[in-house]
């Protein structure tokens, strides 16, 4: 299973580095999004994975007498989910705006010769 | 030594906003709370630097988990001075905004947001907690992310689609590097991280964490090769975000960089030699950077990068002199930059361009004006006895201790650059004759007094704490260096946090 996530993450990793370094700006969101997620499955991963063990003390006893499944690692996990939720919903409708703006998907387009503002 | 209190500057900027969402549209009132709420905030402040530099450390344990197991806030020396140097910012920015920054974005929570961004600095700098940092940093970067887009103009969201694809990927770079550290360590509290690491046996996991985190906060506080995004993205918004975001944002990533580069990595004689190469760099291209630019808002922003080089090359020396310097520069600078942003407002009020080329006549209309300005702009480039000026002899004296000559001429050259386009700026806005372009506009002279004051004395504040810290140097320097031995020997951290 170890195994499994490992080449999952790389492959993940190795995708998300990919469409950031391409231009269009949709294939930047994903490649943020798939990085994430990469990020996500690796703190999963490094929390050691242990099936059938959940964190509970038994009755009469003080402390674990066992291993048990760590659950700081999914609490990291579900903060770091719903964070990257925000965060990329203010991508998407950034860059819908910016598209409707210019016209055209490409980042080296985005060179507009600076307006005054206050 | 346990004390509830410390999270106070936290809570009074969350409660400032909630309250101004309460009154939402309501832009008067936003005002006097914005005022009110950042002013509560600084006596909160001073009061908690106070107790802490005569005193000592203090913490919270959040929901009263003791320290390794529950989140722990700290408030040490150097979170305190920059919590204080924060709400002094907010309060200037605060009373800047009220005129500088246009009806249309107040109505749609400008005020708010501004409160929040402050909250989320302030709770970056008290955590102890490693991945409560990183909740803290996005608390930060989705705020900014807003304002930087308010208003909604072509430039702004143009700039705005850099930061926030570069500032998302700084966030997953830190993030993994959390989820490493927590894997060879079992731990996320940074006392305990600190005793955690030097007994992991494969180190050179570690190492490649540690770049993780270099990478991560290397972006967040744009160092070189990672600066891109700032000089494109710092220009478009309204003056008075530009100058929270000049003045504090990059130096976030500064103040975790020093945190986890003491605290829980020590940096080896390879890692300080590559921070040392990269602070040349830094300082070589922003320097640089500022020398070609007319506009004054995209130079002031090449001039964050070339200082930022100054700070990243007293922590690559890692000598307690050498970080003396970097601390009394950080403080000089978070004053100084947000005071240059509020200034380029107020020229852009006065003359309506902020075009060198297009600017002039400044000293004839406005001579006290304009000596007020010369004051802050003296003492960034540093001449004594101004406040940029002594941090640069503890830097080069540090420098000089280890023979580092490649820094100390770097340190030179980044000065001499910073007084060349800093002249230059001065001869073309100020001295220079008066442009005939018609399309100058001076806004400022129709508006009424009280107005005129709201814009003018947030410089004057942040002006006479610049004075302050320049004049009163032998009082920075103490705290610096009771920062700096506090950062090279944790040992006082780590036992009031984890109590032994």
């Amino acid at each position: 299973m170890e195994l499994l996530l490992v080449f999952l993450i790389g492959i993940l990793y190795a995708a998300g580095i990919y469409f950031v370094l391409r231009r269009s700006m949709v294939r930047l969101l994903l490649g943020i999004l798939i990085l994430g997620n990469a990020t996500n499955l690796l703190i999963f991963l490094l929390g050691n994975l242990t099936t059938g063990k959940p964190p509970i003390i038994d009755a009469g006893l003080k402390t674990f007498a066992d291993a048990y499944a760590d659950p700081i690692p999914q609490a990291l996990i579900l903060t770091a989910i719903v964070i990257s939720f925000g965060l990329t919903s203010f991508a998407i409708v950034l860059l819908k705006r910016v598209y409707a703006l210019i016209g055209s998907d490409d980042l080296d387009d985005l060179n507009t010769p600076e307006e005054e503002d206050l | 030594m346990i004390d509830n209190n410390i999270i106070a500057p936290v809570l009074i900027h969350l409660f400032t906003a909630l309250l101004q969402l309460v009154f939402w549209r309501k832009t008067v009132t936003h005002r006097v709370l914005s005022v009110v709420g950042s002013l509560l905030g600084s006596v909160v402040s001073v009061n908690l630097f106070i107790k802490v530099f005569y005193g000592e450390i203090l913490i919270m344990n959040a929901a009263n988990w003791p320290a390794p197991f529950g989140i722990v806030f700290v408030a040490d020396t150097f979170s305190t001075t920059l919590v204080l140097l924060t709400s002094i910012v907010a309060l200037a920015v605060s009373l800047f905004s009220a005129i500088g920054v246009g009806r249309a974005r107040m109505l749609y929570g400008y005020f708010p947001i501004f409160h929040f961004l402050i909250m989320g600095m302030n709770g970056a700098f008290l955590t102890g907690d490693i991945f409560n940092l990183y909740v803290w940093f996005e608390v930060v970067i989705i705020s900014s992310f807003v304002l930087l887009t308010l208003g909604g103009r072509k430039a702004q969201l143009e700039g705005a689609v850099k930061y926030m694809a570069l500032n998302i990927l700084a966030s997953t770079f830190f993030l993994t590097g959390i989820g490493i550290l927590y894997g060879i360590t079992g731990t996320l509290n940074m006392a305990d991280l600190s005793g955690k690491i030097p007994l992991v046996e494969n180190q050179a996991i570690v190492n490649i964490t540690a770049l993780f985190f270099l990478i991560g906060f290397g972006i967040k506080s744009a160092v070189f090769p990672l600066y891109f995004w700032l000089p494109s993205s710092y220009h478009t918004p309204p003056s008075a975000v530009a100058a929270i975001f000049g003045g504090l944002l990059t130096k976030l990533g500064l103040y975790a960089m020093f945190r986890v580069f003491t605290l829980i990595f020590e940096p080896d004689d390879f890692m300080k030699a590559v921070f040392v190469v990269i602070a040349v760099l830094t300082i070589l291209t922003g320097a640089f950077g500022a020398v070609i630019k007319s506009n004054i808002r995209r130079l002031f922003s090449y001039l964050i990068v070339c200082h930022i080089g100054f700070v990243i090359g007293g922590l690559g020396l890692y000598t307690k002199v050498a970080i003396t310097g970097a601390i009394f520069y950080l403080i000089h600078d978070i004053v100084v930059k947000t005071n240059l942003f509020l200034i380029s407002g107020l020229i852009r009020q006065l003359r309506g361009t902020m075009d060198m080329d297009r600017l002039g006549g400044i000293y004839d209309e406005y001579p006290k004006l304009s000596l007020l300005i010369a004051i802050v702009l003296f003492s960034l480039v540093g001449i004594p006895p101004l406040s940029g000026f002594w941090p640069k002899i503890y830097l080069i004296d540090g420098a000089l201790e280890g023979n580092n000559y490649l820094f100390v001429g770097a340190i030179i050259l980044g000065s001499f650059v910073t007084l060349y386009v800093i002249a230059k700026l001065w001869a073309k806005v100020f001295w220079k004759a008066a442009s005939e372009d018609l399309l100058i506009e001076d806004s400022f002279k129709s508006l009424n007094l009280y107005n005129k004051v709201l814009l003018v004395a947030p410089i004057g504040l942040l002006a006479a704490c610049s004075l302050y810290i320049g004049l009163n140097a032998e009082m920075i320097i103490t705290v610096s260096s009771r920062i700096a031995g506090e950062l090279i020997d944790p040992s006082m951290y780590i036992k009031a946090v984890l109590g032994k």
